[in-house]
């Protein structure tokens, strides 16, 4: 009916400006948080996520996982968040000096690395040292992400000569890439192994334990219920959340 | 190249079974050349293109003793028929000079490039726009266009020349002008030619025969005089400027000088008047004539002088009596001639 | 002839939003030129990893127009002329690559050249090479997702010039590969020509599928876009200004391509 568009087209407009509105949600009692979180936190966050909803009825977790460079940027441009946790202290250390962590930022677990192939270990490889044997491609977060610069430091450490075939943006698309096959070995993060299970098999990097990456979270200067961020900062450092980390493959303090 | 073969085959043979299109069948020896007249979607354009090879396999086409198609024969593809197309709108190619546009057909049949320049200056030169050659089709006039158009198709020395309105368009004066050159171009070419037309004039000052198409079918087929004469369609008629009724099964053809117009009921045979409102009144040389739509449905025009169209006070909607005397009227059978 | 002026002024209505989209393209652009510090401009231009991925930048997209040109223009060309079965199946499929998120595109490609893929395979073991991680599979990102854009052009010209002259060229004896060379080409040219802009532009700024399927590497992979997305991870005004660069070989080509291809003969 010609009368039905104009009002089909008003209901889709006015749907969608009702999604927009800050923290708060627009229905009585109803609270939002919005958590960006580095890509190694998947899965570990996401658990954590619904543990708080749980815990907080009526109120509902956003995550937002991207590389931790990008969402340190994105905190200090005032992206509309409450709590932000990265892969590794400088990053944090960005938004700090960005004005973006009033109160300042805790370390809640810690990562190393580990190399992982795919489950049927095509390119044969034993041990981290095989990286430099001709024909393997193995590939690697780019260096500006904090899993490319301690890959490039453990890779410079065990003297590995053999150049990456490809530096990926953030660690899961390394993930990715060994779990289908289409590279014969990669540096991520233990969780990452561990969340990807049988389609991976790792091999220990020598004195990766050197190389610990610190994992900070912080309440946000924009957040719209700092509070509620406190809250969930505190499931976070909380025994609950120490043992869904832990589960992951996560250290903690 | 060698032209059409001489001798019984030579010429045109059309066989065409088209229904909802086209159902036609006509002869016509080398060097005729045939005018197409009928109404909008009689079928004209569909006649040509049949020939030309664009609607494909479809009847039988024998030119020149060859059978291009027909029963139990591969038809053959447009490119291997010798078909020269002068179709309204010229359909120059853009892009090439009026050289190169000629030289176009010599050169796709193997021709080298000297040669087929050489032939397309020549034929350049017959039609009067030599001086034209270097120049591109959007810098020509419409009379220059249709010359270069003409001479392409000529160049490539068609059995069959295919020409559809080739003057429409054109000034009056241009028209006239090219009409004499191509009665002469059309002379001396050894092939048939079919002209689809919408203009007496063009059948009548170039056509050595007259094809009537209407509705799908041959109405009429005959000498341009003998058409125009006694024409068999209303489309004719009203093309020559003739009044034709039916009756019965015959028809009646009277000029429109021979009707008398009053606004009395006139004396004489009821056959032989009408009653009606004018519908128009044009100049037509020092006369004018009257449309007048008769009560009984056909509309008749008669030829009054201007003086007379005062008296009567003829306007558009004037209810006037139309009479001719029967000598005046032609009487002729339904069957084709 | 009327002059535009005699036809009155452009009503507002159509000038306002016209106005407001000019904007919408322009001001991040000029905010781009204008946010970036030029003097680091030089220096950067000056470093080894700009230059190789400027330099690869434009060796991918060059070939990527070489590519969509030489199997594009065939298949535009079939399109538009040849009546086919399937023949309206085959368009949406060739636009398909136009719709899709560009990293989606990238897992398709991934899917069938890579080591493992459909026909990646079947390649690495009769003849063990592999396609990701090269020069080669940058180029095939590009020309996969470029092509649709080229076909559509030329498609659209093909069709326009008509097949009228077609049938004219062929009553004058000219077979399908004569006409093809001598008529439709010739009159399809700005298309093909515009064809070509849209081919190389698209390639150009071509990144998700390219990272996904190629990789991202210095030298070999990494393109301007990546380098400029690796860039945003670490230091922000070099991305900024690395992008500022890409604008303005953008424009200067663009700005030389779009007279050429306005002008109809």
């Amino acid at each position: 009916m010609r009368c039905g568009l104009p009002a089909l087209l008003c209901g889709a407009l006015a749907l969608g400006l009702a999604g927009c509105g800050e923290g708060e949600g627009v229905d009585d009692g109803d609270r939002e948080l919005t958590v960006l979180a580095a890509a190694s936190l998947t899965g570990t966050f996401t658990e954590l996520a619904a543990a708080f909803e749980e815990a907080h009825p009526g109120v509902s977790v956003r995550l937002a996982f991207d590389s931790s460079a990008t969402l340190a940027s994105q905190a200090v441009q005032g992206a509309p968040a409450d709590v932000l946790a990265t892969a590794d202290a400088a990053t944090m250390q960005d938004a700090v000096a960005g004005g973006a962590v009033p109160d300042g930022a805790r370390t809640f677990a810690t990562n190393t690395m580990t190399l992982v192939v795919p489950a049927d270990n095509p390119a044969g490889l034993a041990t981290f040292a095989d990286l430099d044997a001709p024909g393997v491609d193995y590939v690697l977060c780019v260096e500006t992400a904090p899993c490319g610069a301690v890959g490039a430091t453990l890779l410079a450490a065990a003297g590995i000569d053999a150049a990456p075939a490809s530096l990926e943006t953030d660690v899961k698309a390394v993930l990715a890439k060994v779990a289908a096959d289409e590279a014969d070995a990669g540096l991520v993060y233990v969780t990452d192994a561990t969340a990807a299970g049988e389609a991976v098999a790792t091999i220990d990097v020598p004195d990766a334990d050197a190389e610990v990456l610190d994992y900070p979270i912080g309440v946000l200067e924009q957040a719209g219920d700092a509070d509620l961020a406190r809250e969930f900062v505190d499931l976070v450092v909380s025994a609950e959340g120490r043992a869904i980390l832990t589960r992951a493959g996560f250290g903690v303090p | 190249m060698s032209g059409p073969a001489t001798g019984p085959a030579a010429g045109l043979r059309v066989d065409l079974d088209l229904p909802g299109r086209l159902v036609a069948s006509f002869e016509a020896p080398a060097g005729e050349v045939v005018a197409v007249l009928g109404p909008n979607g009689a079928g004209k354009s569909t006649l040509l293109h049949a020939v030309a090879g664009l609607l494909g396999d479809v009847g039988t086409v024998e030119v020149a003793g060859e059978t291009w198609s027909g029963p139990g024969v591969a038809a053959r593809l447009v490119r291997e028929r010798r078909v020269g197309l002068a179709f309204q709108g010229q359909q120059l190619f853009p892009h090439l000079s009026a050289l190169h546009n000629v030289a176009f057909g010599p050169r796709s049949r193997g021709a080298s490039r000297a040669e087929s320049y050489d032939v397309a200056q020549r034929w350049l030169d017959r039609f009067g726009v030599g001086a034209l050659a270097g120049r591109r089709p959007h810098q020509l006039s419409g009379g220059q266009a249709q010359r270069v158009a003409l001479a392409r198709a000529l160049a490539s020395e068609p059995a069959v020349l295919l020409m559809d309105e080739p003057f429409s368009g054109l000034d009056v004066g241009v028209a006239t002008e090219l009409r004499l050159e191509l009665a002469e171009h059309l002379r001396a070419f050894a092939g048939v030619t079919l002209l689809v037309t919408h203009d007496a004039l063009d059948a009548f000052a170039l056509a050595t025969r007259v094809l009537v198409l209407d509705g799908g079918a041959v109405a009429q087929e005959g000498a341009p005089d003998d058409v125009a004469a006694r024409p068999r369609t209303e489309h004719v008629a009203r093309l020559v400027g003739l009044n034709v009724l039916r009756d019965g099964g015959g028809l009646r053809a009277f000029r429109p000088s021979a009707v008398g117009v009053s606004l009395a009921a006139p004396d004489g045979s009821a056959r032989l008047r009408w009653h009606g409102e004018v519908a128009s009144v044009s100049r037509h040389g020092d006369a004018l004539r009257v449309q007048v739509a008769t009560d009984e449905g056909p509309s008749l025009i008669a030829d009054v002088t201007p003086d007379a169209a005062v008296e009567l006070g003829l306007a558009p909607g004037r209810s006037v009596w139309l009479a001719v005397k029967a000598t005046a009227v032609d009487e002729y059978g339904a069957e084709r001639l | 002839m009327t002059t535009r002026a005699a036809l009155g002024r452009p009503p507002a209505l159509l000038v306002a939003p016209a106005v407001l989209a000019a904007a919408f393209l322009i001001v991040p652009l000029v905010a781009l030129v204008v946010d970036t510090p030029w003097g680091d401009l030089w220096s950067l231009l000056g470093t080894t990893q700009v230059r190789e991925a400027l330099r690869l930048s434009a060796l991918t997209s060059a070939l990527t127009v070489v590519i969509c040109v030489l199997v594009g223009t065939p298949l535009a060309w079939l399109l538009a002329r040849v009546d086919f079965p399937g023949r309206a199946v085959v368009r949406v499929l060739v636009v398909v690559p136009l719709v899709l998120p560009p990293v989606v595109a990238g897992v398709a490609l991934a899917s069938a050249l890579g080591r493992n893929g459909l026909v990646g395979g079947p390649l690495r073991e009769l003849t063990g090479t592999t396609v990701p991680f090269t020069t080669a599979a940058v180029v095939i990102s590009h020309a996969f997702v470029a092509l649709p854009f080229f076909v559509l052009a030329v498609e659209g010209a093909f069709r326009s010039t008509g097949a009228g002259l077609d049938a004219v060229a062929a009553t004058l004896g000219a077979g399908r590969w004569t006409t093809f060379r001598r008529v439709t080409l010739p009159l399809a040219l700005p298309g093909l020509l515009a064809g070509c802009a849209l081919a190389w532009a698209r390639s150009l700024g071509e990144f998700g599928a390219t990272i996904t399927f190629a990789g991202n590497f210095p030298g070999t992979t990494q393109t301007m876009p990546s380098l400029i997305y690796t860039e945003l991870q670490g230091d922000v005004e070099v991305a900024r200004t690395l992008s500022l660069i890409l604008l303005l070989v953008s424009v200067l080509v663009l700005g030389a391509l779009r007279e050429r291809w306005l002008r109809v003969p």
